[in-house]
């Protein structure tokens, strides 16, 4: 129990320690404005990963960046411009819907629509009605079993 | 009948088709916005000479092609021979953009492996990089006589880059007029 408290402290000051970078700002609309931005854009170098939290050099300049631009007062979508027009749609995490995006954007509604009009066809379609009879064989066999009572 | 067996066939061809489709994506090269636009400018020191510098404008009405490397970057070197080439064939113009560099390590790399840039642009804190939408070093553009970016590759060249659409796409802009 002790050894795995102590892995926790230990991991989880880690991960604190590895988080911090101290950014400062006039005020607290630009700090979250900043926090807004870093969770949006997409660090090229590592795909899956956000500006905030990828150690990758480029994120470090794309977040200097952002800050520069927060500091001169720049909006959300000033900033958002930028970063699109340089590295494109895929810089962003939710992509702007465009002719390019829209098969991104809406084939998932498509297929989900396809299926559920597949499904309910289906379920509304009267199952078709069982075919219960035996045929002739069967009825034969089945005399026959009746006919050789096991003896008791 | 024929029905239910035929449907789970065509929709695992669906999923095979798909799947081949993802598998030949490269994700790591992300299609540049620049593709048919105007290079962006830019005004740096030349890597020689603090007092010099270039700009866009000087490279307007010829066909030339952006390297963008570094002394740091390791895959940088496995192109360098082939820019070599390029650049002694006299196939295009090479313009460097070194990136977060220092000048001595850049100047040093060059004495070690070659110079086959007519001009290098100095980028030390790599805002001309990021102008370029530069994210893996090296990069290359090839720019049109008008300024404009005609194609942009992502990671080294390889001979077959060269031979099949740098050296192609290049004669095909000499011919462009301005």
């Amino acid at each position: 129990m002790c050894r795995v408290l102590v892995l926790w402290v230990y991991f989880w000051s880690v991960a604190v320690i590895g988080q911090t970078e101290i950014v400062q700002f006039d005020n607290s609309q630009q700090q979250k404005l900043y926090q807004k931005v870093i969770k949006e854009l997409r660090c090229l170098v590592c795909q899956n990963q956000n500006l905030a939290d990828s150690n990758a050099d480029l994120a470090q300049d794309l977040r200097n960046k952002s800050q520069e631009m927060i500091k001169s007062g720049k909006s959300y979508t000033e900033i958002i411009d930028y970063m699109t027009e340089r590295y494109g749609d895929f810089v962003l995490y939710r992509p702007r819907v465009r002719p390019a995006t829209l098969m991104l954007w809406f084939s998932p509604f498509v297929f989900l629509t396809g299926i559920i009009f597949i499904a309910v066809r289906r379920i509304r379609s009267p199952a078709p009605p069982a075919d219960d009879r035996f045929t002739n064989e069967e009825m034969e066999k089945a005399k026959n079993l009746l006919r050789d009572k096991p003896e008791t | 009948m024929q029905n239910k067996t035929l449907l789970p066939f065509l929709v695992f061809i669906l999923i095979v088709v798909f799947l081949a489709i993802g598998l030949n994506l490269k994700p790591g090269e992300v299609p540049s916005p620049f593709i048919g636009k105007p290079a962006p400018k830019f005004s740096l020191e030349t890597l020689g000479d603090k007092n010099l510098r270039i700009t866009r404008k000087e490279m307007l009405g010829k066909v030339w092609m952006l390297n963008v490397w570094a002394s740091w970057c390791a895959a940088c070197r496995d192109e360098h021979s082939l820019l070599n080439k390029i650049s002694q064939d006299g196939v295009v113009e090479i313009l460097g953009l070194n990136y977060k560099d220092t000048r001595f390590d850049a100047n040093k790399w060059l004495d070690q492996f070659g110079n086959p840039y007519s001009v290098i642009a100095f980028d030390e804190n790599g805002d001309v990089g990021i102008d370029y939408g530069v994210y893996g070093v090296p990069e290359t553009f090839v720019i049109d006589k008008n300024g404009m970016v005609r194609l942009k590759h992502i990671g080294p060249l390889t001979r077959n880059d060269i031979s099949q659409s740098i050296i192609p796409l290049v004669k095909s802009l000499e011919k462009e007029k301005i």
